[in-house]
This record gives C-alpha cells, sequence and structure tokens, in this order.
C-alpha cells in the first residue's frame, strides 16, 4: 500500500500545486517540497526497516508489493514492486525532485503552478517506472513521463526550446512504441504458451522464448532505453533537451530519464532476454566504450555549459552502459553506484549552471572567467562537482567508474583500456571547465552576489551525497545486492539451460 | 409485420418521427429553441426505446434488418454522438443569420441513416442507409449557404458522394449477377476461405467498385481526396459529425460484413484492406505534417485514424473486432471532444480554426486549453487518456494476427504524426510575448448545454484511458452476438 501513496501523493500534490497557484507563487512551491519530502521520509523508512535483514537473512524477492486488478480481460494488474534496485533508484529519484524544487526557486515566475504541476507528475512517472512490475504498467508510466517533461522544456526553456521539446518527444516516442510492440508480443506469446494473457514480469520470466524471436524483442526493448540511456548514434536528442531545459529540467532529465534507460535494461533486458543480451553484449559495451570516448571529446569542444554538461552525461552514462553488458558481479554494481552518482554530480553541475546563468544570463563559456574572486562559495561548489564529474577519487563517480572497468576487464581488457581512457579525457574537460569560468582573468569584471541559502542548501546535500558514495558505498552495495545477484541468477540459468 | 418487429425497430420509428415532428413544428412556428428540444428529445427517446428494442432482440425485420446486440450496441453509440454534436451546435447555429431549424431535422435524418446503416444486413438497407445519411449530409454541409466555403464543401461532398454512390450501386449489381445474393453474410463468405474464393471476374470487378465506394465514404486513401475540402468548409458542428457518426456507421457496416462469418478473408480482400490501411496511414499523417488550418489538419489526423482502425479490423476473430470498436469509440470521444472545444472557442459569426488563432490561448483560457491538449495527446494516443488504450488494443489484436507490417508501420506512422499535435500544443502554449499582437483576451462564455457535453467527453476520455475493464466486458458481450 505504502508503494501507491509514494505515486499518489506525488499525483495528488501535482494538481494541488496547480490549483495553489491561484492564492500564492509560493504555495506550489511549499506543496512541492512537502509531497517531496513525505515521500522521502516513507522511502527511508522502507530501507530501514529493511535494510537489518539484509545482512543477516537471505531478504525478500520484494522489500513491499501491491498487486491490483486492472484491467483482466488483458491480465494486466496494477502491481507495484520494490527491490533493493528500486529503492536506490526511487531515493535518487525525490532527492533529485527535492533539489530541483530548491534549484528553480526563484529562477521560475512564470506560471509555477503549472511548473510545479509538470515537475511532481514527471517525478511520479518516473517513480512509477522505477516501481512498476507489470509491464503494461511500466510503458503506462514510462509514456507518463514523457509529457510533463516535453511541457517543461517547451515552456520554460531558453532559446531553441521548441526545437528540442519535440526532438525529445518523437525520439522518446518512437523508440517507446518499439518497446510496447515487444511488450505487447510477449503478452501473445504468453497467451499461446498458456492460454491467458500476461504482463506480469515474474509470469514472463519463466517463459521459454526461441532465440530469433529473443533477439528481436530484446532489441525492441533496447531501442526504448538505448535512446533514454543514450547509447551513441541516437544521442543526438540529448545535447538539445539538456541545454534548453530549465534547470529542474536538465537535472530531472540528466539525473532521473537518463536512469530509466539503465533501470530497464538491468530489470528488463538483461533478466527477460539473457541469451540475446549475451549476444549483443559485446556490440552493446563497444557502443559503450564509444559513448565514453565521443562524449568525453565533445564535452571538450563545447562552448555552451550546459551543452558541456550534456555531452559529459553521454561520456559517463558510456560507463553504465559498459558495466550493464559486462555482466559480472563488480561491473553490474559499479553501473548502479555510477547512475546515483552521476545523478547527483551532474544534476549538480545543471544546478550549478542555472546559477551562473541567473547571474550572467548566459551559457557562454567565452564570457565567463575569474568567478572565483567574486563568489568564492558558489565556485568552491562548482569546483567540487566538477571533480566529481571527472572521477576524483574519493567521490562519487570514481567509485562508480573504477568498479566498471575492473568488471569489465575481466571480459574484455582492450575495452577496458579504451574506457578508461574516458577517465582521462574526463579530467582534460573539466580541468577546461574549472579554468575558464572560476579562475584566469576576470576580463568582463563581474560582480556577482554569492550563493542564496537555496543554492546552499542544495549544494551542501549534494556534497554529502557525493562524499558518502565516494568513500563509503557499502550500505547502497549491501542493499543492491540481492538484485543483482537475482539479475546474474537468470543469466546464469540460460546459460545452464543452453548447455 | 407483426408488433415485436416494431419495436425491434422503435429506435428508428422514434427517430424518423421526430425529424416529422420538427418539420411540421417548423411549418407551424419557427423558433429555435423548441426545435432543437424537440430534437434533442426525440434523440434521447430513441436512446431510451434501444432498451425495448433490446427485449425484442436478436430478430431479423423484413429481410433488411437485423437488429441484435451489436446493431443496438452502436445505434446507442451513434445516438450519444448525435446528441454530443447537437447540444454543441446549439450555440453556434444561435449566432448564424440563415433558418436555423431544419439543421436539426436534417442531423435526425442523417442519424436515422447511420442506425439503418449499423443494423442493415442486406445490400438494399446498405443502400437505403448510405443514401439517407448523404443527402442529409449534403444539406448540412452547405447549411450556411450564404458563405462561399460551406457552399464549395457542400458541392463537393455532393458530386463526389454521388460518383460513390454510382460506384457502390453498380458493384452490387455486379456482385449480385454473379452470386445471385443480396445477403450480407451470404456475399461475405465468397471473400472468405483461402486459396481460392469461389468469385468470378464479374464478381471481383463488383466487389472493388464496392469496396471504393465504402471507402470514400471512410475517407481512406486512396479515396480520401474530399476531406480536407469539405472538413474545412463545413460548419464545425458539421464537420463533428462526418468525422464522427458518418465515419463510425459505414465502419461498423464494413465491421459486422466482414467479421460476421468465421473463417478469415481471402488474400486479394486481405491485400486490399492491408494497403488501404497502410496507405491511409502514411498520406494521413504526412500529409497533415505542413498544415495551418486545424479542420484541416484533423481531416488528415482522420484519414490516419481510419488507417489504425482498419489495422484493427484486419485482426481475426472477436479480438479485431473488440480492438476495432474500442478503437473506434475512443476516436469518436476524442473527435468530438476536439471539434466540440473549438465550437465554444469559436465566438461570434466567424469560426477560429488557422493555427495562428490558437497561440498563447493556454495563458487566456487554461481550462480549455488544457482539455484541449488533453484530446490532442488522446489522438496522438499517450497515456492517461482513451487513445492510449485504444491504440494498446489495436496493436495487441494486429500482434495476435501477427499482422507485422501493419503494425510496424503504424508505430512510424503515429510518430510522424505526434509531430503534428506537438504543433498545435506549441501553438496553444506558445508565450504571450511572442503571440505577438493579440488584442485584449476575449471574453469566452461556454453555453451551459455545450459545457454539459464537454464534461461528459471529457470524463468519458479519462475513464476510457484509466479504466476500461467494464466497458470493455460490454464490448465483448456485444461482439459475442456477431458471428
Amino acid at each position: 500500500m505504502i508503494l501507491f501513496w509514494l505515486v499518489a501523493i506525488l499525483i495528488a500534490a501535482g494538481v494541488l500545486a496547480g490549483v495553489a497557484a491561484r492564492w500564492s507563487d509560493t504555495a506550489p512551491r511549499v506543496i512541492c517540497l512537502g509531497a517531496l519530502a513525505t515521500d522521502f521520509g516513507l522511502c527511508l523508512g522502507l530501507w530501514s526497516g529493511h535494510y537489518p535483514a539484509l545482512a543477516t537473512i537471505g531478504p525478500p524477492r520484494w522489500f513491499a508489493e501491491l498487486s491490483w486488478n486492472w484491467i483482466p480481460q488483458w491480465g494486466i494488474r496494477f502491481h507495484l514492486a520494490v527491490d533493493g534496485l528500486g529503492l536506490a533508484l526511487i531515493l535518487l529519484t525525490l532527492f533529485l525532485g527535492i533539489m530541483a524544487v530548491l534549484a528553480s526557486w526563484r529562477g521560475i515566475q512564470r506560471s509555477a503552478g503549472f511548473f510545479h504541476f509538470n515537475l511532481l507528475w514527471v517525478l511520479a512517472g518516473v517513480m512509477g517506472v522505477f516501481l512498476a512490475v507489470d509491464l503494461f504498467l511500466f510503458y503506462f508510466f514510462w509514456e507518463l513521463m514523457l509529457v510533463p517533461m516535453y511541457f517543461l522544456i517547451a515552456v520554460w526553456g531558453y532559446e531553441r526550446r521548441i526545437y528540442a521539446a519535440i526532438k525529445f518527444f518523437l525520439f522518446t516516442q518512437i523508440s517507446s512504441l518499439l518497446m510496447l510492440a515487444a511488450i505487447v508480443a510477449l503478452a501473445v506469446l504468453h497467451q499461446s504458451a498458456t492460454g491467458s494473457y500476461s504482463f506480469e514480469y515474474e509470469d514472463l520470466l519463466s517463459m521459454p522464448l526461441a532465440p530469433g524471436t529473443e533477439m528481436l524483442l530484446a532489441l525492441g526493448f533496447l531501442a526504448a532505453f538505448a535512446v533514454k540511456l543514450p547509447a551513441f548514434a541516437i544521442h543526438t536528442w540529448l545535447p538539445d533537451a539538456h541545454a534548453e531545459a530549465p534547470t529542474a529540467g536538465s537535472v530531472i532529465l540528466a539525473g532521473l530519464l537518463l536512469k530509466t534507460g539503465a533501470f530497464g535494461m538491468l530489470r528488463f533486458v538483461l533478466p527477460l532476454f539473457p541469451n540475446a543480451a549475451r549476444q549483443l553484449a559485446p556490440w552493446m559495451m563497444t557502443l559503450g566504450v564509444i559513448g565514453i570516448l565521443y562524449g568525453a571529446v565533445l564535452a571538450f569542444a563545447q562552448t555552451d555549459l550546459k551543452r558541456m554538461v550534456a555531452y559529459t552525461s553521454v561520456s559517463h552514462m558510456g560507463f553504465v552502459l559498459l558495466g550493464i553488458f559486462a555482466m559480472n558481479d563488480i561491473a553490474l554494481q559499479g553501473a548502479l553506484i555510477q547512475m546515483l552518482s552521476h545523478g547527483v554530480s551532474t544534476g549538480a553541475l545543471f544546478i550549478l549552471a542555472g546559477a551562473l546563468n541567473e547571474r550572467l544570463h548566459s551559457r557562454d563559456l567565452r564570457s565567463m572567467g575569474g568567478l572565483w574572486d567574486t563568489m568564492p562559495v558558489l565556485s568552491g561548489a562548482g569546483l567540487f562537482f566538477v571533480m566529481a564529474s571527472a572521477g576524483m577519487p574519493g567521490l562519487g563517480d570514481f567509485v562508480g567508474e573504477f568498479l566498471v572497468l575492473t568488471g569489465t576487464y575481466r571480459v574484455s581488457p582492450v575495452l577496458a583500456a579504451l574506457g578508461a581512457l574516458g577517465m582521462i579525457a574526463g579530467a582534460c574537460y573539466a580541468l577546461r571547465l574549472v579554468q575558464t569560468v572560476f579562475f584566469g582573468p576576470n576580463v568582463h569584471n563581474w560582480r556577482f552576489p554569492d550563493a542564496h541559502w537555496y543554492e546552499w542548501s542544495v549544494a551542501a546535500p549534494m556534497m554529502a551525497c557525493l562524499l558518502w558514495i565516494g568513500l563509503y558505498p557499502q550500505p547502497v552495495l549491501n542493499v543492491v545486492r540481492p538484485a543483482i545477484d537475482g539479475i546474474r541468477h537468470q543469466i546464469a540459468v540460460s546459460t545452464l539451460a543452453k548447455r | 409485420m407483426i408488433a415485436s418487429d416494431l419495436v425491434a425497430l422503435s429506435p428508428l420509428i422514434v427517430l424518423s418521427s421526430t425529424a416529422v415532428v420538427v418539420m411540421l413544428s417548423i411549418a407551424i412556428r419557427r423558433d429555435h429553441h423548441l426545435a432543437a428540444l424537440l430534437a434533442f428529445l426525440g434523440l434521447a427517446a430513441a436512446l431510451a426505446s434501444l432498451r425495448f428494442a433490446a427485449a425484442a432482440s436478436p430478430r431479423r425485420v423484413t429481410g433488411l434488418l437485423l437488429v441484435d446486440g451489436y446493431s443496438l450496441f452502436y445505434s446507442a453509440v451513434l445516438l450519444l454522438s448525435t446528441a454530443a454534436v447537437l447540444l454543441l451546435a446549439f450555440a453556434y447555429m444561435e449566432r448564424q443569420q440563415e433558418h436555423r431549424e431544419e439543421f436539426y431535422c436534417l442531423m435526425l435524418l442523417a442519424a436515422c441513416g447511420a442506425l439503418v446503416l449499423v443494423s442493415s444486413c442486406h445490400l438494399v438497407s446498405l443502400f437505403l442507409g448510405i443514401e439517407i445519411l448523404s443527402v442529409s449530409l449534403y444539406g448540412l454541409i452547405a447549411y450556411l449557404r450564404f458563405q462561399p466555403l460551406p457552399l464549395e464543401a457542400g458541392m463537393k461532398y455532393l458530386v463526389l458522394a454521388a460518383t460513390s454512390s454510382a460506384f457502390l450501386l453498380f458493384g452490387m449489381a455486379l456482385l449480385y449477377s454473379e452470386t445471385g445474393s443480396m445477403e450480407l453474410s451470404s456475399l461475405a463468405k465468397s471473400y472468405m476461405g483461402t486459396p481460392d474464393p469461389a468469385l468470378g471476374a464479374v464478381g471481383w470487378a463488383g466487389t472493388i467498385l464496392m469496396l471504393t465506394g465504402i471507402g470514400f465514404k471512410l475517407a481512406v486513401a486512396p479515396f480520401h481526396l474530399w476531406t480536407p475540402d469539405v472538413y474545412q468548409g463545413a460548419p464545425l458542428p458539421v464537420t463533428a459529425f462526418v468525422a464522427t457518426v458518418s465515419k463510425g456507421s459505414v465502419f461498423a457496416l464494413l465491421l459486422r460484413w466482414f467479421h460476421g462469418a468465421d473463417s478469415t478473408v481471402s488474400a486479394p480482400v486481405y491485400w486490399a484492406f492491408v494497403t488501404m490501411a497502410i496507405a491511409s496511414m502514411l498520406i494521413g499523417n504526412l500529409l497533415a505534417l505542413q498544415q495551418e488550418n486545424v479542420k484541416r489538419l484533423l481531416a488528415y489526423s482522420s484519414i490516419a485514424h481510419m488507417g489504425y482502425l482498419l489495422v484493427a479490423f484486419l485482426a481475426a476473430g472477436p479480438l479485431g473486432i473488440q480492438a476495432a470498436t474500442y478503437y473506434l469509440i475512443a476516436y469518436l470521444v476524442t473527435m468530438l471532444g476536439v471539434f466540440g472545444l473549438m465550437t465554444v472557442l469559436s465566438t461570434g459569426e466567424e469560426e477560429h480554426c488557422e493555427l495562428k488563432d490558437y497561440r498563447g490561448l493556454f495563458w487566456q483560457h487554461p481550462v480549455i486549453s488544457g482539455l484541449f491538449a488533453a484530446m490532442l495527446l488522446s489522438l496522438a494516443g499517450i497515456p492517461l487518456t482513451a487513445g492510449f488504450l485504444g491504440k494498446f488494443y489495436v496493436i495487441a489484436a494486429a500482434a495476435s494476427s501477427s499482422l507485422w507490417l501493419p503494425v510496424f508501420v503504424l508505430i512510424v506512422s503515429s510518430t510522424i504524426g505526434i509531430y503534428y499535435y506537438l504543433r498545435v500544443i506549441v501553438a496553444l502554449f506558445s508565450l504571450p510575448a511572442e503571440a505577438g499582437e493579440r488584442e485584449e483576451p476575449v471574453r469566452l462564455t461556454v453555453p451551459l448545454e455545450a459545457s454539459f457535453s464537454l464534461a461528459a467527453l471529457v470524463i468519458l476520455l479519462f475513464v476510457f484511458g484509466l479504466y476500461p475493464t467494464p466497458f470493455w466486458a460490454l464490448i465483448q458481450t456485444m461482439s459475442a452476438s456477431l458471428g
């Protein structure tokens, strides 16, 4: 039941925020914060309730579950369930949601009600994606997050927002329709095998598939997830959407929507289609490495701060893709850590870009420089997040990338070596960013107020979070381990069956 | 003809006698309110009489009409759609300078034709139904006869519809000469079964001609050329009527005709429908991309939607009927909603149908624009709305019959389609600064009866998108009465 409330609170608060804007501009923000904080508390409760059990006895498959009839004619159920993987990601969702609200406290003045309505609904969609274990319901939430995100970009974005929003929508839509066809095909296959339709994750897991069919269906799912992730060659929507979205939109796009792609691969592609995944693995890992290097090189060449951060996302998500398809214990853990810490560090960088844009009214790197003198606190925070993003040891991204590379080395030393180049390239673009923005001469004689309270209250918890993941990631690993073991178990079973 | 025959036909009888009563009332005293009220009561009475007809069903009346669960279900759907159009039309007609009362008379007659179509099981009643519908539509489309656009649209529709009727009639004659039967069910048998149905060259020629005629009424490609002009020219409520009741009734007939028999259609007919479906989806969605007039845009969009419907229609067995019915109803609700909102937004004598008329509308009328966006998203098939579940059912039904090519085209073309729905939404939500020289906000009063109709449509839009279970069960029982 708690899972229902997690989603329902966000949906209801979204409507309430939309209405409350009639009376006050602050009301929607407060409602939004309240709803997210309530959800966050509930999730922490879930975490602490189940954490002791993880160490001692074997944990249950799901920490919490809820299953209602929805459309019985099709075997569709309103079925939500959460395991360690989902729990870690919904905590990230709510954390970044709170950060996004705080970060747009001053920046968003135009129709705050509708803005926060969209914000909460996109978060509800993301939560639903992480919680749904009925494939139809999963698709439902998958699409649900699209429209509010579109509005966030198209109404509150920068100059080329319409182009970016439409591009984002079309890329996502065609790929997710392919996934819908694959989902429907799975249900139809289940019907021809057992006589009844089912969209249940557990039912479909145990269904044997012919190799050719399995490959086609896996590609259908991968299409949707690879676009969201994004994998190289279908990433072109990302720089536009990220750069043109308002700060909160960029945070949610980079921090959460990209994670839904990686989550989909972990939750659906690997367990449902293990054989196809194994066949595709070399290709996907290669795509991952290309993404790492390509993203880093392009990030180095950007002159627009937000575009630059967007390309670093391509690079970082390359590590995630590499880790997922290396498919061993360490690499999968690394991919998960990378998902969480990339969400925080890149989210923070977008918030920083938003804060700079509020002051300079520009995202052009060439117009910046020497900002350390005029606002040391914000610049110091910026330095911290840039270093985190470049993979400095002690901060979150390093742990993720290190684990991914270690895991990959076992599968393919060549790809691991090439991937490791990405960390060097990361240092290059990070240093360039720091050098051009914060150091050097202040040629334009900028004079700005330093960090406001709402900027501080965003930066501090994000720093703490990155330090925590960087220094002591074990609690996170403990929580996600059963889920990762489950995925690896599925792959192992299919290998045995094949022999 | 005995008493229970009359009971089974009571919806038709009530409807046609209401048309006569409205006509007589006009002869006695011209009163717009009275005519509209009478027409509305007539529709309500016809709807109520479905209950009695259901008690007498299934019943074959005079060899021409078959009153069964299927026809009653569709009659109810079409009567409700007509009532929704009527409620939306009232305020629109109130603003016109013409004689307004005959409008309702014609609309009742058109609904009558649609009802005949959905219960016809014979070529004669098919033709009668189509003609009653079309002839009333000539009048309705050109109703605002002092304006050039409606007149042009009316003429166009008259010429083309008459031609297509001729095709239909000739096709019927050829088919009859070959098979010696005018029963739809026995005609259907001649297309069924693989590999070769027992049909000679004359019979095939007749079939092709009939498909041409029906394809014209449905406005599927390549028989779609009339659609944008007629949609644009016709008064908004009439456009809504053409898009929903007229197409819906013809589609229901097609569904009964080809799904009545148990086996699958033969290869030539199958490929004819596949071609029409694919062509409609692609042509409709591609041509809609560049439209600046929302009515024309919706015309092309409705061509594409007919293509989606044909995909569901091609799916074999009861699943195909159910998916097609669900999609059709989702389409009716959404199209009525879109045109209804456009009618409400058109103040004064002018219609506001250009894309630029809608720029920045959200910032002035958030509720109406929000609903407009929701309706467009339903047409695009986005969750929470009826259109999404409709599209899901279509894909599921088609996948069950392994219609992968049409499904693939559906996916690609509906993605193309999203682009132009987004264009309208972009216009709705564009910022006031960009909206340019817009005069002071137009005061918008939504008339009571129209808001009633719109509220019902919006509720249906979300109910069908979120909790279709009871409704789906109803469709299942309905489709059981067929075949």
